[in-house]
């Protein structure tokens, strides 16, 4: 134990050195941390952090008609978790306490005066304005993501399904057992409907970001020709699916495609077909509509962008590269279609990403069917890693394998843009274009 | 002589095909607006679709345009029988109060990690980038659970829904801080040499200068909640009137039990879009500077 009295009382009693010292407004707040930590912990954390390991024991019955509630798992693990972040917390605290009474012995045996109060708490808007401005989106973001993630987590390594309902129902830890399940290919387990569900999500994924992104570069070249008059025109109209809510115009074009829908209505009183076309009751079918579609949602936004970028390219590049005779073909080749893959790498990889959990599109336009017997737990022939997650939390309440999907997705994701990331040339030469 | 001949020849030849270039532009995009526009014509012609039995039907048809033109699906959701008009104003409500106050949370992260130096602020950005690789409703129960203790869930999901969006909006800080990133750090010590304080600079230096971002945040913040149906659908299940458009009106389209409420859809829809895309072409510029500066960022 290093320091002076004071500071030894601040082991014990946070705070207590700064109140002795004079600054009672940040040691007040360090007491006050410690007073709130001891209640929290005496009425609420403890209990909770003792029954973590076996997220309850105590069995809800019925006696009579009135039913007796034992423990709660969802609440045990919840708050337990939360207990172990607070203690991990307090334990900073406590030694910012102590790192702080030392500097300010320090200071004071070298002679110089402690900041005032008031300069301490005027600070919060100059030099630690960050603090000011970071504490309520940290903590929000801590409450709202941080706190529910770990608890999925963790749900991950239960049996919380919907045999195991809380409060009904105790739920316990069961290890690796649903990773298992998912990575068997047993009758009880998930891995071919699993490796079929992320191939077709990868393939979407790809499909709906390359084809998108070459689309949307010909379009905005198409309009940036010199010959092309009413530019904003052609825009604009474009845009209209960027600023029309997708539940209206992705629910719309799903009936358009229906088998009672105007398309196949059309087609049939024309006389060019005699059926309608099942366009979301075959698989393969539904899958391309679904990319089909989608290139109607992705060139416009692909456009603006290509847009802003085709402008930047000096156009000294084409003027020279015209001179020495080459085709438009060639200055695509060479010149522009280099520019923008350098400029939009990191761009297409969020897109890439993005469109791995692009939930709206597919749960708008097929929910993820045509079902299909070959697949388990509800999974559709179009359903999304993503989409398929939500099936099992909405309709099957499947918690645990949801969870475990939710990581793998995690994973997926990840592994992708750490390793595609690393070899973007533009993250790899940032200069390589100037 | 033969050479200038065949200089005017190849200059007609160039002439032509540059013709022939235009006009297939032109035919090109004409066959593009028309596809792009389509679902939007079809939206507003079926909307005014009759719903008299006698004349026609509210299903879908096997045709574009309505026998006759009437106003029977507009007057149909403002008559009171479905919770139309609360549904939009719980949208509204929500829209509006996210656009708030994600715009405050994100100029507000976006000044502290573009200015402010300070320890971990690498480790929170790398830290928030990893959560961002989650997906989104996998904490979907959880988030349940933690609303329904505060009872903002069914009668309460509209300002659960509002803390929902704001609380997490802190990790879309990319396209504001990179705004913020252009504006050169000089002007901000010239300030502080004169003795402006942080928060000072902040209100009204940085903030005054960012007219652009401001609209392009608050813009695409407005947007979201129109078409929010996965949290907006759990977290209000079963609760008629704290729904909001997309959830209410998603059942007339997916559930069996409104056969013939598609028209009465396609007029809601309607009614959805139009203020939506108005706010947007107004905005357009703002939010074509904010993608395309996101984009090359990355």
């Amino acid at each position: 134990m290093k320091g002076d009295s004071k500071t030894k009382l601040s082991y014990l009693i946070m705070g207590m050195g700064q109140i002795l010292r004079g600054q009672w407004v940040k040691g007040i707040a360090f007491l006050m941390s410690e007073i709130l930590f001891i209640i929290y912990m005496v009425k609420f954390g403890g209990t909770y952090l003792s029954k973590l390991p076996t997220l309850g024991t105590v069995e809800t019955y019925k006696e009579g008609r009135k039913t007796i509630y034992g423990d709660n798992s969802f609440l045990i693990l919840l708050f337990g978790i939360l207990t172990i972040i607070v203690i991990v917390f307090f334990i900073l605290l406590w030694y910012l306490n102590i790192k702080d009474n030392l500097k300010q012995e320090e200071l004071l045996s070298q002679g110089k005066e402690l900041p005032s109060n008031k300069k301490l708490l005027s600070s919060l808007l100059d030099g630690n304005f960050d603090k000011t401005l970071l504490a309520l989106p940290v903590s929000g973001i801590f409450v709202f993501t941080v706190l529910p993630i770990i608890f999925m987590i963790c749900v991950a390594f239960t049996n919380y399904d919907k045999n195991h309902q809380a409060p009904t129902n105790l739920f316990t830890w069961v290890g690796l057992k649903n990773f298992k399940e998912l990575f068997s290919f047993g009758t009880h387990g998930m891995a071919s409907t699993f490796f079929q569900v992320l191939l077709w999500t990868l393939v979407w994924a790809f499909f709906a970001t390359f084809i998108d992104y070459f689309l949307g570069l010909a379009v905005a070249m198409l309009i940036n020709k010199k010959n092309v008059k009413y530019k904003k025109l052609w825009r604009t109209i474009l845009v209209l699916t960027i600023a029309v809510p997708q539940f209206v115009s992705l629910l719309y074009i799903m009936k358009l495609f229906a088998n009672d829908g105007l398309i196949n209505g059309y087609l049939m009183k024309w006389g060019l077909i005699s059926a309608p076309i099942q366009f979301w009751v075959d698989p393969m079918l539904a899958r391309v509509t679904i990319i089909i579609v989608n290139i109607w949602i992705g060139i416009p936004y692909m456009m603006l962008i290509a847009t802003g970028l085709l402008m930047n390219i000096p156009a000294d590049l084409y003027e020279s590269a015209r001179v020495d005779g080459a085709t438009g073909w060639q200055m695509f080749k060479s010149i522009t279609l280099p520019y923008m893959l350098f400029v939009t790498g990191p761009f297409l990889l969020t897109q890439f990403t993005n469109n791995l959990n692009n939930f709206n599109v597919i749960y708008l336009l097929t929910q993820g069917k045509p079902q299909s017997m070959k697949l388990a737990n509800n999974a559709g022939s179009t359903d999304l890693l993503v989409t398929w997650l939500y099936k099992m939390t909405v309709t099957d309440t499947n918690y645990k394998m949801a969870a475990v999907l939710g990581i793998m997705v995690f994973i997926i994701t990840a592994v992708i843009t750490m390793v595609v990331y690393n070899r973007l040339p533009s993250v790899k030469d940032e200069e390589g274009f100037q | 002589m033969s050479n200038t001949d065949n200089k005017n020849d190849s200059n007609a030849s160039m002439s032509k095909r540059k013709k022939a270039d235009t006009t297939i532009s032109y035919i090109v995009l004409v066959l593009i607006s028309i596809v792009w526009l389509f679902p939007f014509v079809g939206l507003l012609l079926q909307s005014f679709r009759s719903y008299d039995p006698k004349v026609e039907y509210g299903g879908m048809v096997d045709y574009l345009i309505p026998k006759t033109f009437s106003l029977d699906n507009y007057r149909f959701l403002f008559s009171g029988e479905t919770n139309f008009i609360k549904w939009y104003g719980n949208t509204l409500v929500i829209a509006f109060f996210v656009a708030l106050f994600q715009t405050i949370v994100v100029l507000c992260v976006s000044y502290a990690l573009s200015r402010m130096r300070f320890k971990g602020r690498k480790l929170l950005m790398r830290f928030w980038l990893v959560l961002g690789m989650f997906p989104g409703f996998l904490t979907m129960i959880c988030l349940y659970f933690l609303l329904k203790q505060f009872g903002l869930t069914q009668a309460g999901a509209v300002p659960g829904l509002i803390l929902v969006a704001v609380a997490s909006s802190g990790m879309g800080y990319y396209v504001c801080k990179g705004y913020f990133d252009t504006i050169p750090r000089a002007l901000d010590e010239a300030a502080m040499i004169d003795g402006a304080s942080r928060a000072r600079i902040f209100f009204t230096m940085i903030i005054p200068m960012s007219k652009p971002i401001i609209i392009y945040t608050a813009l695409v913040a407005f947007m979201g909640p129109w078409c929010d149906y996965i949290f907006a659908s759990y977290i209000a299940f079963g609760h008629d009137e704290s729904y909001n458009v997309a959830v209410a009106m998603t059942r007339w389209v997916w559930t069996n039990d409104y056969q013939g409420y598609f028209t009465r859809f396609c007029a809601g829809g309607i009614l959805v879009a139009v203020p939506v895309t108005v706010l947007f072409m107004l905005l357009q510029n703002y939010y074509v500077e904010g993608v395309t500066g996101g984009a090359v960022k990355g």
